[in-house]
């Protein structure tokens, strides 16, 4: 089981942040599959939130195969995605290593890259809302 | 939830003397939302409130609750809302089991499981009087009296203006609690804005008398961005985006915009805002925590 947490002035949408939350369980094995994430009424205790910002976070988690709702039960993290194949990521490791050398012979430290890297990942753009 | 909205406006308008309290107001609540009306003292929020219950008749325009004016078909309404007045006045001298007999008498639709249960949660004794409990009990107990007539639409004018933080999240869990169960609207008008982020899922601003911004939250942070670089007055920016609050320095622009798409301009850095940020400046205040965000690092 986890314990959702707020950050109230992140300006990251509530539902988003449980997502997160969620997500970054499962990747670092707090969840497992077969794990139960807290009932609506449990988060809305807790953190005292909109009921329809819990549901629309599961909903979500639900579409992108991370979480199954099982009726009158409760949601539980499903089995997980397949993960990414290893020489894969010794590929793109490898690659990532080169633009990193390119970077720095460029003039930027590692917090210029960090920042570079977020915001092409996640441009902060208006077009969140469809 | 249903498809009907649970409260719509249109062009509503009170006038008290020449002063409008509210003025051509048009907004619709959608049944089953947790909706935030806020603004500063005097914005007109009881007077939407007092609209929507018909405790007041509108100047102009027209209110529908529930598929009913309030005033033409009091029966209608009233059965079916929840109204929790400021400083949720209760007949100090009652006891907490004759004030729970006051609702059972006076409500059709009374759920005695209900009242009985909040009481109990609350670890009140029946033979309490309503006059010796704290602020915020007392404002439980005004919830519990609106909760177990079981309506569909709970109105609540200033719920936790005068509450400690603690009972204030004490009673807007009770007020959550009660969505979860049964899926009621709720209309909850504050002057404070912190925390409404979690609470509700939709916003009216009010100031004025006048609606300042109405829509789902999540659209508002949405749309809204806070825009930084170097000094240059706002006009190009207002041709594509809705200026809201332009700040200036001696070398710094700083502007919050209502984005009309994307922000592409290579000179603007582009951050997102919080809600209060984004409440306050279409109050036309500065944020005491205004931020001033330094200039981007720059090779010196």
């Amino acid at each position: 089981m986890i314990e959702f947490h707020l950050e109230t002035r992140s300006g990251v949408p509530t539902y988003l942040q449980l997502v997160q939350q969620v997500r970054q369980a499962v990747r670092l094995g707090i969840l497992h599959p077969g794990d139960q994430l807290p009932t609506v009424k449990e988060v809305v205790e807790q953190l005292t939130i909109n009921p329809n910002t819990v549901l629309r976070a599961y909903r979500e988690l639900d579409l992108a195969g991370l979480v199954e709702g099982r009726r009158g039960v409760g949601t539980f993290i499903a089995s997980g995605p397949p993960p990414v194949p290893p020489n894969d990521v010794k590929t793109l490791r490898s690659s990532l290593q080169r633009w990193i050398d390119r970077a720095r012979t460029a003039g930027l430290d590692d917090e210029n890259m960090s920042a570079l890297f977020a915001n092409t990942l996640r441009p902060p753009t208006i077009s969140r809302v469809a | 939830m249903n498809d009907s909205p649970a409260l719509e406006a249109t062009a509503l308008g009170k006038r008290y003397g020449s002063n409008w309290a509210l003025r051509d107001c048009t907004l619709t609540i959608p049944a089953g939302s947790v909706t935030a009306l806020v603004g500063p003292n005097g914005a007109g929020k009881t007077t939407l409130l007092q609209l929507a219950v018909g405790l007041i008749e509108p100047a102009s325009g027209a209110i529908s609750v529930l598929g009913h004016d309030p005033r033409a078909e009091p029966l209608a309404v009233l059965p079916r809302v929840g109204f929790v007045a400021q400083d949720h006045p209760l007949p100090r001298r009652f006891t907490i089991g004759e004030t729970l007999r006051l609702g059972r008498e006076l409500n059709s639709s009374w759920d005695d499981a209900i009242a009985e249960r909040r009481v109990d949660e609350l670890g009140l004794s029946r033979r309490q009087r309503v006059g010796t409990l704290s602020g915020g009990q007392q404002a439980q107990v005004a919830l519990t009296l609106a909760l177990a007539k079981r309506p569909e639409l709970l109105l609540l004018d200033e719920p936790v203006a005068s509450l400690d933080p603690l009972a204030r999240r004490e009673f807007l869990t009770g007020v959550l609690q009660a969505v979860t169960e049964t899926g009621i609207t709720v209309v909850l008008s504050s002057h404070i804005v912190a925390d409404l982020e979690r609470i509700c899922d939709q916003l009216i601003i009010l100031a004025k008398g006048r609606t300042q911004l109405v829509g789902p939250i999540e659209e508002i942070l949405g749309g809204h961005r806070l825009l930084t670089g170097p000094r240059t007055d706002a006009a190009a920016v207002a041709r594509v985006h809705q200026v809201i609050r332009e700040s200036h320095t001696e070398r710094q622009t700083t502007l919050l915009v209502r984005a009309n798409g994307h922000v592409y301009d290579a000179c603007w850095e582009t951050h997102e805002v919080d809600l209060e940020e984004i409440v306050l400046a279409y109050l036309g205040m500065t944020s005491a925590a205004a931020r001033v965000v330094a200039p981007a690092a720059v090779a010196r």
